[in-house]
Parts: C-alpha cells; structure tokens; sequence
C-alpha cells in the first residue's frame, strides 16, 4: 500500500513540475497537468479502498533534522475513507478540467493554474494522512494556501479580491485555534506524534479538554463553515475556477470533518460531557437551517450551491452530535449509528455537491454568466448537463432513491433513537433537531426546484441562454461519472455500510454492520429492524415498475403516441420570456413568511412618464438579504480592531531613530526580567 | 413470497379504484350542504376515462420534465401508498421504507410537479409552484414530529408495524394523550399536503388564490389524467394513514380470507366517513389567506411538539 501512495504523490509532484518546465501549447499544457491528477486520484480510490478494507492501519515516516517534526503517515480506515472521498471527486474535477481549462486560455497561464490544481489536491490528500501535528499544520495551511491562490485566479476582478482576503483572513484566525488545540495536547503528550496525543489512560484535565473541544470546533468549525464561522465560503467557493468550487465546497471541508472526528473521537476518545455533543448537534440545526435559508435568497449558481455547504455540513455534524450525545450515556450502538449517518452523508455530500459545482462550472462555460435569472431554457439546449444536474438536484434534496436520502434517513433515525437517552431535556432536543432538519429538506426541496426550474426550464431569458450550447466532452463524462456514483451509493447502502462500519467501529467500540443491514443487506435498519427499516433498491425498483404501470394504463386506455404542441396559454397575448416567473418572485412567500430571519430591504424606484402619473417609464427594483452575522458579529469587532490600530498608529513615527530607540528599550526590560 | 406478489397487487388495485371515489364523495357531500344535488359519487371515473382518450396538447415551450412528471407523480404517489396498510395490518412492503420514507416520496412528487409548474414558462405555473414550496416546507417539521409522537407509544416507524401493534394494543402505550395531539396535527398536515380548503381551493380554475391546480393548469388529456388521479391518491393515502393509525378498527391482523373480507369493509367504511367529514370541514370554512396558512401549520408543528411534551412527562 505504500508503494501506491508513492505513485499518488509522484502523481501530484509530476502534476506541478512537468506544466512549469514543459511545452507551451495550450494543449499540451492541459494534459499535461490533468493527465498526471488522473493518475494520483485513480490511485487514491485503489488505496482509500484498500486501506478501508485492510486489518490494520499502515504506518510509515520520514525522519527530519527539524525538531519535533516527522513526515508520518498513517492509514487507518477513517483516513482511508477521507482519501477515497477526495480522490473520487478529484478524479472527477481532473477529468472535468480537460475541457473547463480552456475557459481560462488566455486569461491565466494554465500551467500555473493546473500546478496549483495538483498541489492543492495533492495537500488536502496529505492533511487526512498525516500522523504527526506539526506535519498536519503544514500540509493544513498549503492546502488552505493553494486555495487561496486558487480563489483569487480571477484577480483583476474586485470582488474576487475581496472574497480572497476573506479567506486568507478567516482561515488563518482558524488554524491559530488549531495551533492551540495541538499544544494542549503537545504540553500533555510530549510529542507532536498523534500517537502521544491519543493517550486515554492519561487523560487531560477536565477544563483543558473542554478547552481542546471548543478550539478544535472553532478552528475547524471555520474551515467548515459552520454558522456563524460560515461568512467567508459563500464568497470565496463561488470565486473560485468551477472544477476548483467542486473541489473546495466538495471536500475541502471536509477535511475540518475528518479533523473533527479525529480529535473528538481519537484524541479525546470518547468520555463526553453532555453538552459537548449538544453543542455540536445545535450548531448542527443552526448550521443547516441557516444555510438553506440563505441559499434560497441566493440567485448567483455558485453562491448557492456554497450555502447548500453550509447547510449539508450542518447535516453532518447533527449525525456526529447525536453521536456524541449517545456516546455520553454509554448507549455505543447508536453513538455508531450516528457518526455512521453522518459520514455517509459525508461522502455524498461531496459527491452530489461536487456534481452540481460541475454543472454550474458547464452552465456558466456556455452562458458567461452566473445570474440564474438570465437562464432559463437550457435542459433542451444542454440535455447533458441538464439531466446530470437534474440528478444532482434530487440528490441534494434528500428524494429517494439518491444517496443524499440515504444519508439524510440515517440522521433522522438516530435522532429519533433520543427516547433511550435517561435526560429529559436531551429527549426533547433531538426530535426538535430532527423537526429542523425537516424543515431543512423541505426548504432545500424548495431551493432546488428553483435552481433546477429557472435554470433549465422554460424559455431562454437572455441572449447568452438563447445561444447555449452543450459542453465538450469530457466535461460531460466528469458529470455522469459523479452522477453515477450518485445513484451507486443511493442504492447500494449494503455495500457502504459495512465499509463505513470499519472507520465507526474502532472508535465506538463496536461493530453495527450486521444491526444496520437487515434481510441480507436489502434494508437498512436502525439497530432494530422492527423500529425502522428502508430498502432503496426496492423502493427503486418500485418507482420503476410503477411508472411502467402507469405507462400501460395510459396505453391501455387511449395509446401514447397522439398529442399536439401548441404555445402555451399566455391569456391571449404571445409568451414572452418576461412573463415567466423569475427566482427572485419564486422565493418570494419564504423571504415573507421569514422575514423575521432575513431582515430583507426593497427598494422600488419608479420613473413617471412626463405626461402622465398612471404610466411608469422605468422601474427599478432592488431587494437584499441583510447579512444579519457580518452586521451584527463581524462589523463590530472589525470596528474594534481598526479603532484600535488607529491608536496604536502613534507609535509609528516613520522614524528610523525611534524604531532602534523601541529596540533599545525592549532588549533592556528583557534583560531587567531574566535577571 | 406469491402470497406477498398478491396482496400487493390487491393493495395497488384497492388504492387505485377508490381514490377516484373519494374525490366524488367529497364533491357530492359539498355540494348537498349546498342545497345542490351535485353529481354522481362515480363522476370521476368518468371524467378520468375522458382525460385519457383525450388527445393532449402540450406546449411547445416544455422539456422532457414536462412530460415524464405525471408518470414520476403516480409512480412516487402510489409507492408511497403501498408502504400504508390499508386492509391488512402486515403489508408486504413494511421493510421498504417506514414514514420518513413515505414523506419523502410524496415529496418526489412534489418536487416534479414544482418543476413542470415552471416549465410551461406561464406566469401561473410559476406562482403555483412558488406556492407550493412554502407550503410544503411548512408541513413537513409539523409532519415528522407528529410521526414521532406517533411512533413513540408503538415503539416502531414503521407503518405497518404501529397499525399491526395498535389493532393488537400489543406493547403499546395506552395513555391517549400524546397520540390525539399527533392526530389533530397530521389532519391539519393532510389537508394542507392535499390542498383542501383552508389551504387550497381544488374547485377553483384561473384564480390568483389557488397553488395546485395553477401548477398544472398546463396539463391535458392523458396527463392530466393522471396528476389528478395522483392527486387523488395522495389524498387516500393520507386519509389511509389517519384511519389506520389512530383507528385500526377491522383491519385484518393475519391473512385469513375472512379477516382480509372484513378489513377491507372496514377500510372502505372508515375512508368514506373521513371523506364525508373532509365535505363537511370544507363546507364550514373558508379559504384562508396564503401568509395566514403558516398559522394553522403553526399550531399543527405546536400541537405535535405538546404530543412529544405529553409523552414524556406522562411517563417520566
């Protein structure tokens, strides 16, 4: 195995040095980065799942000369599991990128952009191997800068800026909450080994835990964007090259996923306090609410789709809360089924948003444009790609039989599970928990039927949507692949069940494969089959014999063939584009019916005719969500901080002499302390 | 493995002939609190009969979604009314998928018909289906607390595993409380998943009030057909659900051909009385205001949660 894992960084390593030294066509260029990402990331789904079946985790270093630090790796099944993921949706963003790169002829040196591409997959793969702290921070903060360099491709435009240096900025408050995490446990351990940081025998001292839980959330938390942690992502994923938005929305965030259970459950190993996985489980609900209500108010693809994050991390870390809560009480067969839910939500999630990150990289490749509301009519222009997002969109909403019900069926059965809790209090929690993430399904439902509907359907509503034309090849193929994994894992639980049961298992002690897969695999089962049972493959097969039945009672009954086209009813005048309904007036009732929650602001300017006061030459309307978090959290400290460098400013004279005098001074009160 | 193959097959044949039925009931029943004799019970079998020899016209404009969703809506439609026990307490198809699984078929269904709304590209469409989000997004919290109120005192999900243990008052719960509270905010859930007045109107064509029928004003002949037939039986599915779960009065525990006789009277019964009180209800109010229906989902999301409250305060 680990001869596979030389080729997969081999891989990376020919991806960012053969573009910068080789030929100049942009040809060339292109497959010179894509072929050698192709090659690592197959590799990376040979070892993630060699390494999920394998017995024993697999180890191996390379000593430094520099204190405390070891190239150590290690691949245990959860790190196996994280490799696949990434590896899986990087297959498919290599692929992807074969055809999206032109794009970027011209604008960008493509070497550098498929350079970046390598070491930014190559280092996300690292993060989940590493088994050494300092080694993990390393490959943590490349993955985070590559990433950054990656949003900011765009760089000539202002926005783009912005969303960079939000970024750069967030992710690095993050990792210093991480930095401290790994010296608390360093101060206990010794060593920045993760072997010396998972010492349950020796435990922490209580207060130091609780500590290391809530710098781990928020460090992490920030990289996941979880709410209020989230400001950053909806404007730095959108900014981003497509393939790359797949990538960062896909499974970057996951790796604060990955690094969260490592530390909660490897590290921390298991003796919770109640209220830690309570924590989690609100921010969970929070998280995954919020980030569906903005997500519906937003009409840029790509910044809704990066909300959709939030809220699917959300969903996520309800599954791993429910765990924690249960681990609490000792209750290990659901605290497994929790943390099981929300891996396989995991997975899908990369999947399914992957998918869709690709479908808006091919709408905005034909259109040039990001604004839904200047689609309109392109499933029959691009039925590709409009039938690949169709199954991204089902997916993501939770329908059956995709894999993103699957999942979301796992999270509200181990909330459900909350009756075995002894707390009242906790008993109440998690049925309310599961009410949100209906609540949650519903408004996702709602966001991709507006995603879907006024993207895709109907008449064009702009020149460029008039104009579209289905994408190149590969591009397709990278979609259909991610969408067949889509349905693959929607129906085939029996198969990922007992593979995730290895990464669960070692953690909760217990095994919960042979529980959760009753009939021979056919169902899915909560721990008893008697509470809850589901069977996507047969609710698949059901869907389909039934759409035949109904298909042979319409043949029995009258024939199928005849019918007549005819325009559509407009009330006697010719249908017009302007007379669809538009995404801003579709989510209208839900901006209503929460408006207590998006604050939103209209504005209508209306320019008279000069003649007359009944007819309006010219209508402005404007509408904004007040983005409550940035007003009320983000501004204010921000103001803090600036008042205060105003303050300091005094002591920057921009005189050389003054600055050897402050010099002068701090090395004499040094001196004066270690006396 | 034949008998299950068969008992299927009746169920399907049991949920598609009555759906129709009840649609004409609830017409007969209005239109008799409205002094008018109203049609024959049996008129939408005639009507559907109509729809599907008619010739469609579609619209130009449309994509493929426009035309396979009438066939996803009774596909997802009728699955879903296959996980119900409707005569016999222990269907074939209980290890499918338990409620959460029946919620998110119907949701299926939704989702299509939002999108066909849309694909017409007419105004109406559009506001159909916009409508159609917010109302759907409203019932679904109150719907799956209400389930777990309901799952609670029998200990199980699955449908056919409360209806089974509640007709035997097996290992079940016997305080009322919690489960009258379910059952007053799954009716309100069923009449605003259903569109029935107050929420929707289903007698109403053109009007700027209504949600369903605006998102199908495009349909005809076969497909309409078949979305009202589905929307029918989304309606008998519900009803199935409520007299089933809380009433399981009759309906056949083993698979006797007396006992199987006997439930499916009893089931007929039980349905017709609902639908007769659905007439009723319909003829005592009226519709509410769009933004006023999320009170009443409100107050079905409140009265479930005082179920769950219920629960485990009576019970410690």
């Amino acid at each position: 195995m680990l001869n596979l894992l030389w080729i997969l960084l081999g891989g990376y390593v020919a991806g960012i040095l053969l573009p910068l030294c080789l030929p100049r066509q942009p040809k060339a260029q292109i497959i010179t980065t894509t072929a050698p990402a192709i090659v690592s990331t197959s590799t990376g789904v040979v070892l993630g799942l060699l390494g999920l079946t394998s017995s024993d985790p697999i180890t191996g270093s390379l000593a430094s000369t520099i204190p405390l630090l070891t190239f150590a790796i290690r691949i245990d099944p959860l790190a196996a599991f994280f490799v696949l993921t990434i590896s899986l949706a990087g297959l498919a963003a290599s692929i992807y990128a074969i055809g999206y790169m032109r794009h970027f002829d011209g604008h960008t040196s493509l070497p550098v952009l498929g350079a970046l591409f390598n070491g930014f997959l190559c280092s996300m793969t690292v993060v989940v191997l590493a088994d050494n702290g300092i080694f993990f921070l390393i490959a943590w903060e490349l993955m985070s800068l590559l990433s950054y360099f990656l949003v900011v491709t765009e760089h000539e435009n202002a926005e783009v800026r912005y969303a960079g240096l939000f970024y750069l900025i967030m992710t690095q408050v993050g990792t210093a909450f991480i930095i401290l995490t790994f010296l608390i446990f360093f101060q206990e351990g010794g060593s920045f080994a993760f072997d010396a940081f998972r010492h349950p025998e020796q435990l922490l001292p209580e207060n130091m835990r609780t500590i290391a839980f809530l710098m781990a959330l928020i460090g992490f938390g920030t990289k996941a964007g979880i709410v209020p942690l989230h400001v950053w992502l909806p404007y730095a994923h959108p900014a981003a090259p497509s393939h790359i938005s797949a990538l960062m929305s896909g499974v970057m965030i996951k790796t604060a996923i990955y690094a969260l259970i490592r530390v909660y459950f490897d590290f921390l190993g298991g003796q919770f306090p109640w209220w830690w996985g309570f924590v989690v489980l609100v921010i969970g609900a929070v998280s995954a609410l919020l980030g569906v209500m903005y997500a519906l108010m937003e009409h840029d693809l790509k910044g809704l789709l990066a909300y959709h994050s939030v809220e699917n991390i959300g969903i996520i870390l309800l599954g791993i809360g429910a765990g924690m809560i249960f681990q609490t009480y000792g209750l290990k067969e659901f605290a497994a089924l929790g943390l099981l839910a929300g891996l396989y939500h995991t997975i899908n999630h990369a999947m399914f948003k992957a998918l869709l990150f690709l479908g808006a990289g091919s709408l905005l490749y034909a259109t040039h444009t990001r604004n839904m509301e200047e689609y309109g009519g392109l499933l029959r222009r691009m039925p590709w790609t409009g039938a690949c997002f169709l199954i991204g969109a089902v997916s993501i909403a939770a329908l059956p039989p995709t894999n993103g019900f699957v999942s979301e069926w796992l999270v509200f059965q181990s909330l459900f599970l909350s009756f075995h809790i002894p707390d009242t209090f906790l008993k109440l929690i998690l049925p309310l928990a599961a009410a949100m993430l209906a609540l949650t399904g519903a408004l996702a439902l709602a966001c991709f039927a507006k995603a879907f509907g006024i993207s895709f359907l109907a008449l064009p509503r702009s020149t460029y949507a008039r104009h579209a034309r289905e994408v190149p090849i590969p591009m397709r193929v990278a979609m259909a692949f991610l969408a067949t994994v889509c349905i693959a894992l929607g129906l085939g639980p029996m198969v990922v069940v007992p593979l995730l049961d290895r990464v669960v298992a070692p953690f909760t002690g217990v095994s919960i494969e042979g529980q959760v897969l009753a009939l021979d695999g056919w169902a899915l089962a909560t721990v008893n089959v008697e509470f809850a049972s589901l069977s996507p493959p047969i609710l698949a097969l059901l869907l389909g014999a039934l759409s035949v039945l109904g298909l042979g009672i319409v043949a029995a009954f009258g024939g199928l063939m005849r019918k007549r086209y005819y325009k559509t009813w407009g009330c006697g005048i010719n249908l017009t584009p302007r007379m669809e309904y538009t995404a801003t007036g579709f989510v209208q009732p839900i901006k209503r019916v929460f408006s207590s929650i998006y604050q939103p602001t209209v504005k209508l300017e209306t320019e008279f005719l000069h003649e007359s006061q009944y007819f309006a030459k010219r209508r402005r309307f404007e509408f904004h969500v007040e983005p409550v978090f940035q007003k009320y959290l983000y501004d204010p400290v921000l103001a803090l901080v600036t008042a205060l460098a105003g303050r300091l400013r005094v002591i920057q004279a921009g005189s050389l002499h003054l600055y050897l005098a402050y010099i002068f001074v701090t090395l004499i009160v040094l001196l004066l302390f270690s006396v | 493995m034949l008998d299950a193959f068969i008992l299927i097959a009746i169920q399907t044949v049991v949920l598609l002939a009555s759906a129709p039925l009840i649609v004409g009931l609830i017409r007969k029943v209005k239109a008799r609190l409205q002094c008018r004799r109203g049609a024959s019970v049996f008129q939408p079998y005639a009507d559907l009969t109509k729809l599907f020899q008619k010739q469609p016209v579609v619209s130009s404009t449309t994509s493929w979604i426009f035309t396979a969703t009438p066939y996803i809506l009774f596909a997802s439609t009728l699955a879903a009314g296959l996980l119900v026990p409707v005569f016999i307490s222990r269907t074939p198809l209980n290890f499918a998928g338990n409620i959460i699984a029946l919620v998110y078929l119907l949701a299926l269904g939704t989702f299509f018909l939002m999108l066909a709304g849309l694909d017409a590209g007419s105004t109406f469409g559009g506001m159909g289906s916009s409508r159609e989000a917010i109302v759907a997004s409203m019932t679904e919290p109150a719907m799956m607390l209400s389930v777990f109120a309901i799952a609670l005192t029998a200990g199980s999900t699955n449908l056919s595993t409360i209806v089974h243990k509640t007709a035997l008052l097996e290992g079940i719960v016997t305080d009322p409380s919690p489960h009258l509270m379910a059952f007053a905010a799954l009716v309100i859930v069923a009449i605003a998943e259903t569109g029935r007045v107050p929420v929707d109107n289903p007698a109403t064509h053109l009007e700027l009030t209504m949600i369903h029928e605006a998102m199908i004003l495009e349909y005809s002949g076969r497909y309409l057909a078949l979305v009202e037939w589905a929307a029918g039986l989304k309606l008998l599915v519900f009803l199935t659900l409520i007299a089933n779960v809380s009433a399981p009065w009759g309906i056949a525990t083993n698979m006797e051909p007396a006992a199987l006789g006997i439930g499916l009277a009893a089931y007929l019964v039980k349905i017709s009385g609902l639908a007769v009180l659905i007439g009723i209800l319909e003829s005592m109010f009226a519709k509410l205001r769009l933004f006023r229906v999320t009170d009443l989902l409100g107050t079905a999301f409140i009265l479930a949660l005082l179920g769950l409250v219920f629960f485990y305060v009576r019970r410690g």
